[in-house]
């Protein structure tokens, strides 16, 4: 009865999503105030709908109601609470209703959030946002349904992928789809802009508290992804440049853009044409990426079942959402005014310098993505595109956004000083060679692009820095001085710098593991005792264990420095019962922000030896902690008075502040 | 500058960026592609395929020796066999039997040298390209191995 009660408050979301897109639309065309009014109630009622029924269905997983045959697929009623909760989302069907239950959500947040916004535009893109939620619940209802029922019901359910048994997909997936799906609101106010036919400054002041958020999530997400993916799969790797991984990517390195572009937008009113097209741009991406993880045209873990009708029904959202965004901007985009000039070197010049490589880094990987499958299609062979292709495209491209980047906020709107700011950066990009040169003297056999990359790494880290130097008129007003000036500055200011060294943390990361990581492949058995790193690594013993619904085979190692003991650590294999499918357990020990990696292999056959692989991943937590540095940037950023939602306008003495500083 | 300046500027940027990247693509797509073989294929036409292939088949049954890290096994299809060495971990799911995909280069002695060995994802199924090719071949049959499980 419950059940039937979540399939049924599902399709009532479907027909007020339907309310949702039509009337708000209607209200706006014949200027109807009360039809108007009623878009933040209709978003509200879809969105209760749809947690109404992803609450149905996470309560048929916990109770492991194995009549439901999304549940029986993929729960036991021997995995632990927070699996059968996460296995949820661990499958097609219900990874998609959660998909619609946050674009519900986003919609229903602009209901709340939107009492600023002018009445008809926010109606317009809560309608857009309808339409969309449209789309996907009847790709749900009539192709994905999760309340499909069983009879008779089994006893035991078929457990959830073991690799997907893990505390990562409680948080992996919903970041994502907050990152991905929250651009839909972006889209959902372009598309507004553009059936309004009228955009400016005001409209990117909305719309980038936004971005910001969605930029956020998917950030955090990406970086959780592939932490999740290094330490599950036991191949020590962190970005395998996959088509899924890709998929995700894209949005991001688009939002980066839009992000910066509506920055433009918001100061200067310019490039608005352009904005628009990123937004529509970056969540057609989105699009894109649930197409290729969704339809089966990939095979990966994040591909749960291949139904090719599915497949088909996504292309056609796919075609319809970007074609028809695309249409509308062809039509409408030269009606938008254009915005103020500005002299190359300015502070516009460098945002656009940032969105001309973004986007075309966006395009080499889209092509590196999409290229298979054409090539599949058109001729039938079949080819891969791996990493090799993105070393030689995306990264050196990459190269000169990344050494630009310090350059930027030193410029001045309109027209910047570019002597001038090189001024102020010559000490971070000596102190940048030197520790480069440094690492070459040091460290033998140091890769010449090694010593470039973590050069490249010090100066990002250090110049994002350098604006906040510079306004707080340190060194040359006194100590005291410059601390009140920087307690005065926009929090949006400390953001960027935050958000900056983030990326200069996170390719020091990359360079690190890249260049000085340490691997071996070897048998051990009980005893055997190997060098890594300068650590010995003993191996003590194994042992059997027995998990809620897996057994497991323990081996400990015990780690040793200079005959200091240092940590065990313990990596197992393991068994789940239920679908008989063996499992790497990766054995992590970290220390700084580097890492002993251990992951063991199969036992030699007719010995008590067991092949084991070993890491040494020297400063490898960096490339997630400088996404976290980014997404405390955009926290920052976002609560800055000037972009908080619903207070666009600078207190009285703020507004001094802010006039002071810029 | 004028207006006019200002935007050729821009454009010119653009254009040039644009230009840099497609060089770069076109250059990385035809020396960094890896086609999918499977063995009767590559034997077919060694020359033609000395560069990084991807060999996908089914692990020949008695054919894994493993021997301290390196492991040498047999990847077939319904005509052919290419034996393939490998010094790692091979994945949980690497079974004789099963489907699987070997990425690396065709050595002169006709070995296959694998720097990387996929096997699947879970149960459920096999590598895509694989099971596609097999069935070209009348080989294998997608339903058998679905219903198994």
């Amino acid at each position: 009865m419950i059940v039937e009660i979540g399939h049924y408050a599902l399709v009532l979301a479907l027909m007020l999503a339907i309310i949702q897109t039509v009337v708000p639309f209607v209200g706006v065309k014949s200027g109807d105030a009360r039809q108007i009014a009623m878009a933040p109630n209709l978003a509200f009622a879809v969105f209760a709908g749809i947690a109404l029924s992803f609450a149905v269905l996470t309560w048929g997983y916990v109770t492991s109601d194995f009549s439901i045959l999304n549940v029986w697929e993929n729960s036991n009623s021997q995995q632990p609470l927070l699996f059968k909760f996460t296995g949820v989302w661990g499958n097609h069907e219900g990874s998609m209703l959660l998909w619609v239950l946050i674009l519900a959500l986003f919609g229903a947040l602009v209901g709340l959030f939107g009492s600023n916004l002018p009445p008809t535009l926010r109606a317009m893109a809560i309608s857009v946002q309808g339409l969309i939620a449209v789309a996907f619940l009847g790709f749900i209802l009539f192709t994905s349904n999760p309340f499909e029922r069983l009879s008779p019901a089994p006893l035991e359910g078929q457990d959830l992928n073991p690799i997907l048994q893990d505390i990562g997909l409680a948080i992996h997936p919903p970041l994502l789809y907050l990152g991905y799906v929250g651009f839909s609101i972006c889209f959902s106010f372009a598309i507004a802009a553009l059936i309004e036919g009228r955009i400016d400054a005001a409209w990117a002041r909305w719309v980038r508290p936004w971005t910001l958020t969605a930029w956020g999530f998917l950030t955090a997400g990406i970086a959780m992804g592939s932490y999740w993916a290094y330490y599950e799969l036991g191949w020590g790797g962190w970005w395998f440049w996959d088509p899924v991984e890709n998929a995700s990517f894209m949005p991001w390195l688009a939002g980066t853009a839009l992000l910066h572009s509506a920055l433009v937008m918001e100061k200067r009113e310019a490039l608005k044409v352009w904005t628009i097209l990123l937004a529509i741009l970056t969540f057609s991406l989105s699009l894109l990426g649930t197409f290729l993880v969704r339809s089966g045209v990939l095979t990966s873990v994040h591909a749960f079942a291949t139904d090719p009708t599915r497949g088909v029904v996504i292309l056609g959202i796919l075609v319809f959402f970007i074609g028809g965004a695309l249409f509308l901007f062809a039509l409408r985009s030269s009606s938008l005014s254009n915005g103020g000039m500005f002299h190359p070197i300015s502070r516009e010049g460098g945002l656009v310098l940032n969105n001309l490589v973004l986007t075309t880094a966006t395009a080499t990987v889209f092509v590196g993505t999409l290229y298979p499958l054409l090539i599949e299609a058109l001729t039938g062979e079949k080819i891969s595109v791996g990493a090799p292709y993105f070393d030689a495209t995306f990264v050196p491209l990459m190269v000169p956004l990344l050494l630009a980047v310090p350059f930027g906020p030193l410029l001045a709107w309109k027209r910047g000083d570019l002597y001038g700011a090189a001024q102020r950066l010559y000490v971070f990009a000596g102190v940048a060679l030197l520790i480069g040169l440094l690492t070459l003297v040091f460290i033998e056999g140091m890769h010449v692009l090694a010593v470039i990359g973590i050069a490249i790494g010090v100066w990002l880290l250090l110049g994002a820095f350098a604006e906040i130097i510079q306004k707080s008129g340190w060194p040359k007003a006194g100590a005291s001085v410059a601390a009140a000036r920087l307690r005065g500055l926009p929090r949006s200011v400390w953001g960027t710098a935050l958000a900056h060294a983030g990326l200069g943390v996170c390719v020091l990361g990359i360079v690190s593991v890249s260049s000085f990581q340490q691997e071996e492949v070897l048998r051990m058995k009980p005893g055997a005792i190997t060098e890594l790193a300068g650590y010995t690594i003993t191996m003590k013993g194994f042992e059997e264990r027995q998990g809620p619904n897996f057994v497991e085979d323990v081996a400990s190692f015990e780690v040793h420095r200079d005959s200091d003991y240092v940590a065990t650590i313990m990596p197992s294999k393991r068994i789940y019962t239920a679908r008989r499918m063996p499992t790497t357990e990766s054995g992590i020990f970290t220390t700084g922000f580097s890492q002993l990696y251990l992951a063991l292999g199969d036992p030699v056959e007719g010995t008590d030896e067991i092949v084991v692989r070993l890491w040494w991943k020297p400063q490898v937590t960096l490339i997630w902690l400088g996404p976290v540095l980014m997404v405390i940037g955009g926290l920052f950023s976002l609560s800055d008075r000037r972009l908080r939602v619903g207070a666009p306008k600078p207190s009285a003495k703020r507004r001094q502040t802010l006039a002071a500083a810029e | 500058m004028t207006r006019k300046q200002k935007r050729s500027v821009v454009i010119f940027g653009a254009l040039a960026m644009l230009g840099v990247a497609v060089a770069l693509v076109l250059t990385a797509l035809s020396d960094q592609v890896t086609f999918f073989r499977t063995p009767t294929e590559l034997l077919a036409a060694p020359e033609e395929n000395s560069g990084r292939i991807r060999l996908g088949g089914l692990v020949e049954n008695g054919s894994v020796k493993k021997d301290d890290s390196t492991v040498e096994f047999a990847i077939e299809d319904v005509n052919d066999r290419v034996v393939v060495r490998y010094a790692g971990i091979l994945p949980d799911l690497f079974r004789e039997g099963q489907g699987v995909i070997a990425e690396g280069q065709l050595q002169s002695d006709g070995t296959f040298l694998a720097d990387t060995v996929l096997a699947k994802h879970d149960e459920n199924y096999m590598p895509k390209e694989v099971a596609d090719r097999l069935k070209e071949q009348g080989y294998w049959q997608g339903d058998e191995v679905s219903a198994t499980q």
